[in-house]
Parts: C-alpha cells; sequence; structure tokens
C-alpha cells in the first residue's frame, strides 16, 4: 500500500467535489467514499508497519536527501488512521448539520482539502513539505473558521489567520536557517547532520521549531489564539479542527524532538512547559462561561500533557505520549461534536442559558458524560489509562513536580466538567432562562446523522477501554521506534 | 560584499515587520505580515551560499549556485501570495462589517476583565464602608 493513498485521494475528491457544484447527493456520497477510502488505506499502512518496518517513497524518482521523501513509520500510521477516523466520523456530522451542508458550496472540497494537509503532515519526511502540507491544512482551516463570514466570525477568524501566518513565517526561517547551517532539508539527513554542527546553533534552531510548532501546538505561552478563535466556528469544525489540528502541531514536536533535537535526559525546559500548558489551559477553562469556549481551553490544558510524556525522553513516557494523543483525538472530538448538538437543540452554548436538558434530552446527557469523565481520568475510561502510564513514567524519572501538577490539574478538569454537567444538565427545565429574540432556532428533533456519528465515536471511546492493553502496546512499539530513529534513517536513505 | 547587503536587508525587514505585526490597525498588520515573508524568501536564497555564482542549467563550467533554496523560496511565495489575498479579503470583510480597521477586544475577555474590576471596586467600597463605620 502506497502511503501517498491518505494524501491524493481527497485531494482528489476536493477537485470533484468543487466540480460537482449544486450536487448535494452526488457530493455527500463522493465525500464519504473518499473519506472511507482514506481511513482503509490508513489502516493497511498501519498493518504494513506494525512489525516496525518503515514504508517508503520518493516523489518524483529523485534521490533520497534532495528528493521528496514520504515516509510512514508506526507513529505516523497510528496517527493517519486515527485523523482518517475522525475525518470520517466528522464528515457525517457535517451532513446532518445545517449550517455546513447544502446552504454553502464551499464546506466539501475544503474539507476534503484539509484531510489531504493533515494526511500529508503526517507521512511527509521532508522539513520542507511538511511546510507545505501544514500550509495546505491552514489555507483550507482559514476558510472554514470563517466559513458564514458572520462579524464574531472575521473578528476571531482574523486573529487565527495573522497568528498562523506568523508561525508559517517563522518556519520558512527556520528551514531556512537548517538548511543554511546543514545543506540538507531531509529529515533522515538531518538526523545524523545535525549532530555533526555546534551544540549552540544546533540548541537555537532547536528552540525555534518548538515556537514553531508550540504555537500550532497551543503550548504555553503560545496558546492564546485558540480558545479566542474554535468557539465561534460552526460545530463539525469546531469538532474537527480540536480534535486534530492542534495535534498535528503536538506530532511535529514529538517528531523534531526525537528525530533531529534528540536528548538522553529528560528536557527541563519542555516539563516546564508541560505544567504550565496544562495549569494555565485548566484555569482558563474554569473561568469560562460557553460550553465551547471551556472545551476549547481543555484542548490546551491536555496538550501539556503530551508534552509532559516526550519531555520525559523515555520510551515508556513517549509510549504514553502516544497514547494520550489518540485518546485525545478521540474524546475531544467527541466532546465538540456533543457540544454543537446541545447548541443545534437549544440554539446556545452559553452555561447560563441552559438548563434542566437532562429531562428533556437524556440521551445526550449519556452521551456528554462518558468523554467528559474520560477526560478527567475517571477510571475505567481512557483517559484514566492515559493518565495513568503517563504519571508512572513520569515518577519512574523522578519528575515529581510534573505528576504533581498533573493529577492536581486532572482535579480541576473534572471539577470544570461538573460544571458543565450542572449547568447544562442539571435543574428544572423550565428554570432556563428564556431565548432571546431571534435566536429561538430549538429544534425539537436533532438530525439522526449528527447523533449517530456522536454516538458511534463514543462507542469507539469504550472500545478503547476494553482494548487499552494491545493499544498501549502499539504505543510502546512506536514509541520504541520513536526512540531509535536507526530503521527510519536506513529506510529513507538506503544506508 | 553583496551577502551582507543582503543579509542587512533581512534584518531590515524582519525588523519592520515585527513592528507594524504590534499595531492595532489590520492593514498595518497585513503590511507587517507582507514584509515578514519577504525577509523569510530572502532568506531562504541567501541559504544557498554565495551570490553571483550561474544557474545549475546552461550556466557552463564551474561551481553553480545551489536550485534547492530557490525551489524552496519560489515556493514559499507561492503560499505566502495566497494567504496574504485571503488574509486582505478577511480585512475587506471585516471592515465592510465593523466600518473600522482596528482589532477589537474579544467579546468574552472583555467579559471577565470587567468582572475582576467590579469586583475590586466593590471590596474597595466595602473597605471605605467598614472604615467609616469603624
Amino acid at each position: 500500500m502506497t502511503p501517498l493513498v491518505p494524501v491524493i485521494v481527497p485531494l482528489g475528491a476536493a477537485a470533484l467535489s468543487l466540480a460537482l457544484g449544486r450536487q448535494h447527493t452526488l457530493r455527500r456520497i463522493l465525500g464519504v467514499v473518499a473519506l472511507s477510502v482514506t481511513l482503509t488505506s490508513s489502516v493497511l499502512l498501519l498493518l504494513a508497519v506494525k512489525d516496525g518496518s518503515v514504508v517508503t517513497v520518493v516523489v518524483g524518482d529523485w534521490p533520497a536527501p534532495i528528493g521528496i521523501s514520504i515516509v510512514v513509520d508506526l507513529f505516523s500510521a497510528i496517527m493517519l488512521s486515527v485523523a482518517a477516523l475522525m475525518l470520517l466520523a466528522v464528515f457525517v456530522y457535517a451532513i446532518g448539520s445545517a449550517r455546513t451542508d447544502d446552504t454553502t458550496l464551499f464546506f466539501h472540497p475544503v474539507y476534503l482539502l484539509l484531510a489531504s494537509g493533515v494526511s500529508a503532515s503526517f507521512a511527509t519526511g521532508d522539513l520542507f513539505n511538511l511546510f507545505v502540507a501544514f500550509e495546505v491544512t491552514l489555507v483550507s482551516s482559514y476558510v472554514l473558521i470563517t466559513l458564514g463570514g458572520s462579524k464574531p466570525q472575521v473578528r476571531h477568524g482574523t486573529t487565527y489567520v495573522v497568528i498562523s501566518l506568523l508561525a508559517s513565517t517563522l518556519f520558512v526561517t527556520a528551514v531556512g536557517l537548517i538548511y543554511a547551517a546543514t545543506g540538507t532539508v531531509n529529515m533522515a539527513d538531518l538526523s545524523s547532520k545535525l549532530a555533526e554542527i555546534d551544540p549552540a546553533l544546533r540548541d537555537a534552531i532547536g528552540v525555534l521549531f518548538l515556537v514553531v510548532f508550540g504555537i500550532k501546538a497551543a503550548i504555553f505561552p503560545l496558546f492564546f489564539w485558540l480558545p479566542d478563535s474554535y468557539p465561534t466556528a460552526a460545530a463539525p469544525v469546531t469538532a474537527i479542527f480540536a480534535g486534530l489540528l492542534t495535534k498535528v502541531g503536538v506530532y511535529a514536536i514529538v517528531r523534531s524532538q526525537t528525530l533531529l533535537f534528540f536528548q538522553d535526559s529528560h528536557s527541563t525546559l519542555l516539563l516546564v512547559l508541560a505544567g504550565l500548558t496544562m495549569t494555565v489551559g485548566v484555569l482558563g477553562a474554569i473561568a469560562q462561561d460557553d460550553v465551547k469556549r471551556i472545551l476549547s481551553f481543555h484542548i490546551v490544558s491536555q496538550i501539556g500533557y503530551m508534552i509532559f510524556g516526550l519531555g520525559l525522553f523515555t520510551v515508556a513516557g513517549l509510549a504514553a505520549t502516544v497514547f494520550y494523543i489518540v485518546h485525545h483525538i478521540v474524546i475531544k472530538t467527541t466532546l465538540f461534536m456533543v457540544g454543537g448538538l446541545i447548541e443545534e437543540r437549544t440554539g446556545t452554548a452559553a452555561l447560563r442559558r441552559l438548563g434542566g436538558m437532562l429531562h428533556t434530552s437524556p440521551f445526550l446527557a449519556a452521551l456528554f458524560l462518558i468523554p467528559a469523565l474520560s477526560l478527567a481520568g475517571v477510571p475505567p475510561l481512557s483517559g484514566f489509562v492515559a493518565k495513568l502510564t503517563l504519571i508512572q513514567s513520569g515518577l519512574q524519572v523522578g519528575a515529581y513536580v510534573t505528576v504533581g501538577v498533573a493529577l492536581f490539574v486532572s482535579i480541576l478538569t473534572l471539577f470544570s466538567m461538573t460544571k458543565i454537567w450542572a449547568g447544562v444538565f442539571w435543574g428544572a427545565p423550565d428554570e432556563a432562562p428564556p431565548l432571546p429574540e431571534g435566536l429561538e432556532t430549538t429544534r425539537p428533533k436533532l438530525p439522526p446523522l449528527m447523533v449517530g456519528s456522536t454516538a458511534a465515536l463514543v462507542g469507539a471511546s469504550l472500545l478503547f477501554v476494553v482494548a487499552a492493553a494491545p493499544l498501549y502496546e502499539l504505543g510502546e512499539r512506536a514509541a520504541g521506534f520513536l526512540f531509535d530513529p536507526g530503521q527510519y534513517v536506513e529506510a529513507v536513505l538506503g544506508r | 560584499m553583496i551577502v551582507l547587503v543582503l543579509a542587512l536587508v533581512v534584518a531590515v525587514l524582519y525588523g519592520a515587520g515585527t513592528y507594524l505585526l504590534f499595531q492595532r490597525n489590520l492593514s498595518r498588520i497585513v503590511i507587517g505580515l507582507a514584509l515578514l515573508t519577504h525577509g523569510a524568501n530572502l532568506l531562504l536564497l541567501l541559504a544557498g551560499g554565495r551570490a553571483g555564482r550561474p544557474p545549475i542549467v546552461g550556466g557552463g563550467a564551474g561551481p553553480a549556485a545551489d536550485p534547492i533554496p530557490q525551489a524552496l523560496a519560489l515556493t514559499a511565495i507561492v503560499i505566502t501570495f495566497g494567504s496574504t489575498a485571503f488574509l486582505l479579503a478577511l480585512a475587506y470583510r471585516s471592515w465592510l462589517l465593523t466600518r473600522s480597521d482596528e482589532v477589537e477586544d474579544d467579546v468574552e475577555d472583555v467579559r471577565i476583565a470587567t468582572t475582576t474590576a467590579l469586583r475590586e471596586r466593590e471590596a474597595e467600597e466595602e473597605i471605605v464602608v467598614d472604615e467609616e463605620a469603624s
């Protein structure tokens, strides 16, 4: 199975979808088929690299350090598969939502373009190609976040576009500097060549890359754009952004820190950043009064946990990070989908306007409760497994302060989830104040496609509990290969 | 010599771009970003080594200019062109909606900032009342 399929199929489908124009039924079928093919090919790739082999393709048949290498190892394949699953689920959800289906001509093609960009980011083995993949993802996200063009969307979309463009410029700068220092942008080649240059220069370039990817991943102190811009977009858009976009940044951090700027012992810088990201994110969430904004701040907080596992620089820590990323992508996408359903049902996401939904829509309450408890890390859900492995590996290294912070932040996360629960689901239905004029878009029945795809993802997250051991083992193997990049380098360069 | 001049140009572009980025007017931010990306593209070109070497195709014998940074710079130029065009369209839309070029404060941030300010004022007033009572 060639690793180009998850990139090319959505890209071609995007062009076709644009050409189909107003034939909405055909477009829906096209999107579902294209994303199903992406998912199938990603899973096939995962099965192919499970034993530790690395699949590579050199685009245009140029030899490796000069041509663009597409490289899929186990970590890439895991990310590709989870991303493809989310892309498919949210696409079905979007078909059900009135804001993103036949009312706009641009959602379907741009969404498929986003899918292509995300897959390309995970599959590339070339630093400059990673920049291009980021740009494909970002340009699609610019369109999606301002879809509709209302005043708040333009206001918050502008912040998002400006900060993303700044990050891209810094990325080009970093690539220019790394090329000037080593004469290559191929990541496998850089892996050995970066070790030969002046350590001070290497550190400077490393920090610059951390800033670039840190903006994308929304780590402290570079996260301010995220809670500002995500909540205003349409529900399916926010769901897929929350699940995937910041994780593309986290993927890039993990890849660059393990392959390019490897360290033998734990990184104090990363551990401090992780602790601050967790704390500031969750404190921000507690101050908010809107379901989508609370959840957005939690993205920031959760990114801290992933950086924590990486900062330990042990196989166990990295394995926990891989597991955490997979768990988080599923849970966070689901939570935002439920948030969208709440909004769809009542016309608002503000806690002070909601209440009593436990009586009016008990099924929705169940759909929220499972991922919410999982996010906080309540046993036996996947969040518990993820946090447990993370904390165990933290204790092995002796990073007691960060472990303490992680545990404390978990309690605050639970508190913040109960705040949503109390505000949205508890209370008598008629206690909630009436909506202002013009906002009464209450729907007595929710679209079955939206509820169905959300329920399917909640089901998938429950499967995580059953399959936690084999999944963690898979993460551990991926971490082992990340920790020893010899095989990756050999597969790309052929030596 | 020429490399030094170009390096200085890169520095000036980054400096001016960063300064403009800190302004509150959207039009200035757009120009600032454009300057920054120009600086980055020039930096990419400079990463290819000395200026003045012939191109790799049809340049004759002797060392040729490194074509990879040129290819990278071309790609980066196309991408930044598209992104800047989108940002300009967004800025125009923003102007149509608000009739103002200034970037507004975030609504929720303002809410939280005013509630803290209100609480502080209330606390101060309570202290004053307590003092008067005693």
